[in-house]
């Protein structure tokens, strides 16, 4: 419970910093800790009481105390997506202040309509 | 007012979703169907002791080509965008602690993300985080020193080789088997260096591109150009 408590949290900061804030750095901030807390939630869904990693790294382990494998190898897809947006959203704002000489999204005017 | 409701709407969705998980969706439950099979016969299958590198590279390897495909769009993107943007060059000069502490941890840091990405099959990590730890080095020697540059050239070559590696393995594996990645060398024994068949040549290429293609994105958002 408390993993879903925590994920939730991440979720509702980041989505308090993407609606409230101006700094586009730190609207991508806000989209970073939503991905976070998605990861977390999709892994703690997952997990069995008891359970332990999926490696079988001794000759004991049985696959009856582990816990699910395929959600850790989706969150790890997800993480290096995670990733590259978070490359091309800061490649955009880099351009975008060398454009306008400002980061606060309410002076790009040429955005609203 | 707006920041009132920038508060209390994540609040409400806060709430909503709690009250969802906790009377629908509980904790510590067993919900496993196809990864019960992936379990059981994951190790006789592919010899990987690692059963999330398996799923990774083996049972959903499309997956990871489509996730290498991004990555590397995402670095092509990054440089084409940052083209011709100007740099401001402050003069930061590190610190000679910084300096010669990071010219002896440099080879170790570099060594340490190959170990990740040849044991992926049998510890936690595999190519992404060795490469990512590649790319880590590289960020302290740009940091640690001002006039230090990769060539880019070579970047781009090792890049490119090892995508082509990672497809010529599948090629191989359509041509013997007759299924795009297919595992056709032996799974050899479990707990093994040389054992599950082409997982660790895979992650090899993988980390490779990563490491290059990470190292050079750094370079590139790093290095003054005229």
């Amino acid at each position: 419970m408390i993993f879903y408590i925590g994920s939730g949290l991440l979720i509702g900061i980041g989505l308090y910093g993407m609606l409230y804030k101006r700094n586009l750095i730190k609207i991508i901030i806000g989209l970073d800790f939503i991905e976070t807390g998605v990861n977390i939630l999709i892994i703690s869904l997952c997990y069995v009481k008891g359970g332990t990693a999926p490696i079988f790294s001794l000759p004991s382990l049985k696959p009856s105390q582990m816990v699910d494998p395929l959600p850790q190898a989706l969150v790890l897809t997800a993480i290096v997506i995670g990733v590259a947006v978070l490359a091309m959203a800061l490649s955009i704002v880099v351009r975008i202040y060398d454009k306008r000489k400002t980061m606060d999204i309410s002076k790009l005017k040429r955005l609203k309509w | 007012m707006k920041r009132l409701f920038a508060i209390l709407f994540p609040l409400l969705i806060i709430i909503v979703f709690l009250y969802i998980m906790k009377n629908y969706i509980p904790f510590c439950v067993d919900r496993m169907v196809v990864a019960k099979h992936y379990l059981t016969e994951g190790l006789p299958e592919t010899g990987s002791t690692n059963i999330v590198t398996s799923i990774v590279v083996l049972y959903r390897g499309f997956d990871t080509l489509g996730e290498v495909t991004v990555l590397f769009l995402a670095a092509l993107g990054f440089g084409a965008i940052l083209e011709g943007a100007k740099k401001k060059t402050k003069e930061i000069v590190a610190s000679p602690i910084v300096r010669i502490s990071t010219r002896y941890l440099f080879p170790f840091i570099i060594m340490f993300g190959v170990y990740i990405f040849l044991h992926g099959h049998l510890t936690p990590g595999g190519g992404f985080p060795g490469g990512v730890i590649i790319a880590a080095g590289i960020l302290l020697m740009y940091l640690a020193y001002k006039d230090f540059r990769i060539d880019h050239t070579k970047f781009k070559i090792t890049e490119s080789l090892a995508g082509i590696i990672f497809v010529g393995i599948g090629l191989v594996g359509l041509a013997i088997y007759g299924s795009f990645l297919a595992n056709f060398l032996p799974e050899g024994l479990p707990r093994q260096i040389f054992s599950a068949g082409i997982i660790p040549l895979i992650y090899i290429a993988i980390g490779f591109k990563v490491g290059s293609e990470l190292g050079g994105l750094v370079g590139e958002g790093l290095e003054d150009k005229e």
